[in-house]
C-alpha cells in the first residue's frame, strides 16, 4: 500500500543495505544463505524505522487514521519538521531541509517582493494617468503593448542577459554578489544591487504592461460609475476623485490581487531563479529536482502552503482595516 | 462566425496576428510534411554520426550578409576535386598520392578539421599520412597512422600530438598568417594524402573536411544537429500543445461550470468547492513531479495539464453568466416543451456563450506554448522531440550567451514571442469584438 514512490523507496533501502552488508568485512565469514537473511532483517527493520510497514492513509477507525503515515506526514509538515535531505546541504554544511530552505529563504524575499512591488506600483500608477487620459497616443501604446506580457520573466531574462552581460557587458551573467564577495557591507549590498538589475528588469517586463492594461480597463469601468460621475458633476477635482471615488472603492480588489501576486512571485520564480542562478528558494526547487531529493521538494511545497495560508490570513485582517462594510463577528448594528 | 471573422479583419492588429498565425499553420503543415514525426525524432536523437559533417554551433548561413567579415562555409574535399596518383613499388605494395587543393577566402578561422578515410582491403590495413601545405609554402606533415575498418575518421583537431606539435590549435596553426596570428591566410592550401597499400586489389580514398563557421539557414547546436530541424518541428508541437490544453481546458470549465448553474444545488456546492480547492493548487510542481516521476512525454503532460485544469478558476465567471442565463425566456419556452436537463445544457446554455468563451481560449494559448517551453527549461522537456523550448534550455545549458552563439537563443526565442504576439493580437481583438462594452472603453 502507498504505491509506486515507496517501491522506489523499498528498492533504495534494499540496495543501501546490500551494498552496505556486502562490503562490510565483519560478515565476510557468512553463507550467502545468511548473509541473505541479514539483508531482510535489516531491510525490514529499517522500513519500519521509516513507518513504511503502515498503511498510507486509512478511514477505517479514528486509532486506524492516527497511526497511518498520512497522518504522521501531515504532522510533521504541521511542525515543520521536514527532516533530512537526500543530497543538497546547506552552506554551513547541514542537511537539515528547514535549515537549507532558511538559508534560501531571505534571498527569494528579497529579490521577489521587490520585484512585486514595482511591478504592482509602478502599474497602478501608471493606469491612473492612462485612465485619465483615455484614448490619447499612449493609452493605445499600452494597450499595443499588452501581448508582451505573455511571455514569462524568465523568457526575458534570456534576453536581457543576451543584451546587457553577454554583449554589452554592462551587468552580470547572473549569482548573488561578485566574486569574491566585498568585504565592506554597503560594497556587498550595492553588488547584490547590481546583480538584482537584471531579474527585476526581466520580471518587471513580463509584469508591466498586462497590468497596466487590466488595471486601465478596470478604472475606467469604475470611473464610469454613476457616483464617480455625480461626484465630477458636482466639481470634486481629478486627484480627490481619484483618490476617494475610485481607489478607495477598489482597494479591496487591489489589496487581493497584490497578494496573490506576491505568493504567484514566490511560486513562479523557479525558473528566473535558476536563468539567473540567484540562490533562493525557486533554484533549490529546481537543485532537487534534477538530484530526485525528495525532502527538499515536499518541505519547499510545504513552506509555500504556510506562505500562502498565512498571506491569506494577513488578507483577512487588512481587507477589515480598508474597508469599513466588511466587520468581523457580522454584527449588524453599526 | 462567419461575420465575426470578418470583422476581425477589420482591424490592424488582429490582422498582424492572423498573418502570424498563417504562417505558424504553414510552417507546422510544411514540418510535418516535409520531416514525418519518426524522422523528426530520429534526425534529433539519432547519433552523432548522423550530422558528422556539419559544423558545431555554426551560426546560419546568412549572418554571413550582415557582417564585414567573409565566414566560412564547410568544404568538404573528396575525391572527385582530387588528383590521385598511384605509383607501384613492388608486386604488392603501392604508394598511393591524393591531393587536394583549397582555395581559402573566409577571413575567419575553421572551427575544426578532419579527415575521413575509406579503405578497402583485405587483412592488412593501409597506412597514411597527411601532408599540409599552406599558401606561403610552409609544409606540416602529421596524422601518420593505420585506418582501422572501411571507414575510419581522423578527427585532426583533436590530435593531441598534433597540438603538443604545433603548439596550437591545429585548424588554427594551419591557416595562420605567420605576419599577424590573429589572421587567416588566404590564398591556396594542398593538402596531400600519402597512403601506402598492401594489398593487390587495395585501395584507399579519402575526404578532407574543413568545418566552417556558418551552416545552413538556422545554424548548428553543440551536436551538430540542425536548428532548423527543431525550429520547423517546435511550430507543431507548440501549436498542438498550446491548442489542445487551451481547448481541453476551456471546454471541459464550461461543461462543468454549466452543469453546476443549471442543477444547482449539491452539485452546484460540489463544483464550486472543487475549484477553489484547484485554486490553491500550484500546476507547475505537480507538473514537474509528473515529469520527475512518471514520464517526460510531451503529449503525457498536456493530458495531465488538462486533467489538473477541468475545473479552473474560470468556472467561476462562466458560472455567473450561466446563473443570468438561466432566467432567460427562451430557456423557460424550452423547459416548457419538455427538454431534457442535458438537452438543455449542451443544446442551450453552452452554445449561448460560447462568443465570450473564444477570446479567452485565444488568448491561454500563449501561457500553455510557454508553459512547455518553461518545463523544457526546467528539464523536463520531451526527451525524444525537439521544441522550441528545449532549443532554448540546450542553448542556455550550454553556455550560449558566454559563448557567443545568439542566434541559438534569438531564433526559437522569436519564434515562441511570435506564437504568443500572434494569439495575443486575435485574442484581444476578438474580446473587443465579442464584448462590445470593452469597444467603449
Amino acid at each position: 500500500m502507498g504505491g509506486y514512490v515507496d517501491n522506489i523507496k523499498k528498492a533504495q533501502i534494499t540496495e543501501q543495505i546490500s551494498v552496505q552488508v556486502y562490503q562490510n568485512p565483519a560478515y565476510q565469514s557468512y553463507t550467502t544463505e545468511e548473509l541473505r537473511k541479514l539483508i531482510e532483517q535489516k531491510v525490514a527493520l529499517e522500513i519500519k524505522r521509516l513507518g513504511l510497514d503502515k498503511p498510507f492513509i486509512r478511514f477505517d477507525s479514528l486509532y486506524g487514521f492516527f497511526h497511518s503515515r498520512a497522518f504522521m506526514y501531515l504532522i510533521n509538515a504541521l511542525t515543520l519538521s521536514l527532516g533530512r535531505s537526500e543530497h543538497i546541504y546547506s552552506s554551513s554544511g547541514s542537511k537539515q531541509v528547514w535549515l537549507i530552505i532558511k538559508e534560501r529563504l531571505p534571498y527569494s524575499v528579497l529579490l521577489f517582493t521587490t520585484a512585486s512591488l514595482l511591478v504592482f506600483f509602478a502599474s497602478l500608477y501608471v493606469a491612473l494617468i492612462l485612465s485619465r487620459r483615455y484614448g490619447s497616443i499612449w493609452d493605445r501604446l499600452s494597450v499595443a503593448l499588452a501581448p508582451l506580457s505573455t511571455a514569462p520573466s524568465w523568457f526575458y531574462g534570456i534576453i536581457l542577459i543576451l543584451i546587457f552581460a553577454a554583449i554589452l557587458r554592462l551587468l552580470p551573467f547572473g549569482g548573488l554578489v561578485d566574486i569574491p564577495p566585498p568585504e565592506n557591507r554597503i560594497m556587498y549590498a550595492l553588488s547584490v544591487l547590481k546583480h538584482m538589475v537584471l531579474p527585476l528588469l526581466g520580471w518587471f517586463i513580463s509584469g508591466i504592461f498586462v497590468g497596466v492594461y487590466s488595471w486601465r480597463t478596470f478604472f475606467l469601468i469604475y470611473s464610469s460609475e454613476d457616483y464617480v460621475e455625480m461626484a465630477r458633476a458636482k466639481g470634486v477635482p481629478g486627484r480627490l476623485l481619484e483618490r476617494r471615488y475610485i481607489l478607495r472603492p477598489t482597494l479591496p480588489t487591489i489589496i487581493t490581487s497584490f497578494a496573490l501576486m506576491l505568493i504567484a512571485a514566490w511560486m513562479g520564480a523557479i525558473i528566473t531563479e535558476s536563468v539567473f542562478n540567484w540562490p533562493g528558494l525557486g533554484s533549490l526547487y529546481m537543485a532537487a529536482i534534477s538530484q530526485f531529493d525528495t525532502p527538499i521538494i515536499v518541505g519547499l511545497t510545504v513552506i509555500y502552503a504556510y506562505l500562502l495560508g498565512v498571506t491569506v490570513f494577513i488578507l483577512d485582517i487588512v481587507y477589515a482595516i480598508v474597508d469599513p462594510r466588511i466587520k468581523v463577528g457580522g454584527g449588524t448594528a453599526a | 462566425m462567419k461575420e465575426a471573422f470578418k470583422e476581425l479583419t477589420r482591424y490592424k492588429s488582429a490582422l498582424v496576428g492572423l498573418f502570424i498565425l498563417f504562417f505558424l499553420v504553414a510552417l507546422a503543415i510544411y514540418a510535418v510534411v516535409a520531416i514525418p514525426y519518426g524522422e523528426a525524432i530520429r534526425l534529433w536523437r539519432g547519433s552523432e554520426a548522423m550530422w558528422r559533417y556539419n559544423p558545431r554551433t555554426a551560426a546560419p548561413a546568412w549572418i554571413d550578409y550582415f557582417t564585414p567579415k567573409r565566414l566560412l562555409h564547410t568544404v568538404i574535399l573528396d575525391s572527385e576535386v582530387a588528383q590521385k596518383n598511384v605509383e607501384v613499388l613492388s608486386e604488392r605494395t603501392r604508394r598511393i598520392l591524393i591531393t587536394y587543393t583549397l582555395d581559402y577566402k573566409a577571413d575567419v578561422f575553421p572551427s575544426e578539421l578532419a579527415v575521413v578515410f575509406k579503405s578497402r582491403y583485405d587483412k592488412k590495413p593501409p597506412r597514411v599520412e597527411v601532408i599540409w601545405k599552406t599558401p606561403d609554402g610552409r609544409e606540416f606533415p602529421f596524422g601518420r597512422q593505420i585506418p582501422s575498418g572501411a571507414i575510419h575518421w581522423y578527427t585532426v583537431s583533436q590530435d593531441k600530438d598534433l597540438i603538443s606539435n604545433l603548439r596550437g590549435a591545429p585548424e588554427k596553426i594551419l591557416f595562420q598568417d605567420p605576419k599577424d596570428a590573429e589572421k587567416p591566410i588566404k590564398g591556396i592550401h594542398t593538402i596531400t594524402i600519402k597512403a601506402y597499400v598492401f594489398e593487390s586489389d587495395a585501395d584507399i580514398d579519402a575526404e578532407v573536411i574543413i568545418y566552417g563557421t556558418v551552416h545552413g539557414l538556422a545554424g548548428t547546436d553543440h551536436l551538430r544537429r540542425d536548428i532548423g530541424v527543431a525550429l520547423l518541428w517546435g511550430a507543431p508541437i507548440a501549436l498542438a500543445f498550446g491548442l489542445g490544453a487551451s481547448f481541453g481546458i476551456t471546454i471541459s470549465s464550461i461543461i462543468f461550470a454549466a452543469i453546476g448553474a443549471w442543477f444547482g444545488g449539491w452539485i452546484d456546492g460540489v463544483v464550486q468547492r472543487l475549484t477553489e480547492i484547484r485554486m490553491v493548487i500550484p500546476t507547475l510542481p505537480i507538473l514537474i513531479m509528473v515529469g520527475l516521476f512518471y514520464s517526460k512525454s510531451i503529449w503525457v503532460i498536456l493530458a495531465v495539464l488538462i486533467v489538473l485544469n477541468l475545473i479552473e478558476s474560470s468556472v467561476k465567471t462562466y458560472r455567473a453568466m450561466f446563473l443570468q442565463e438561466k432566467r432567460a425566456p427562451y430557456i423557460e419556452a424550452a423547459r416548457s416543451y419538455g427538454a431534457g436537463h442535458l438537452r438543455i445544457v449542451f443544446r442551450y446554455l453552452i452554445p449561448r456563450v460560447i462568443p465570450w468563451l473564444i477570446p479567452g481560449f485565444v488568448l491561454a494559448v500563449p501561457a500553455y506554448v510557454f508553459l512547455e517551453a518553461s518545463l523544457s527549461v526546467l528539464g523536463l522537456g520531451d526527451p525524444v522531440l525537439p521544441t522550441w523550448g528545449k532549443l532554448l534550455s540546450d542553448a542556455f545549458g550550454h553556455g550560449a550567451l558566454y559563448h557567443g552563439y545568439y542566434y541559438w537563443v534569438l531564433e526559437p526565442a522569436f519564434l515562441l514571442m511570435a506564437t504568443g504576439f500572434g494569439f495575443t493580437l486575435i485574442g484581444y481583438t476578438l474580446d473587443k469584438i465579442f464584448n462590445p462594452r470593452l469597444r467603449e472603453i
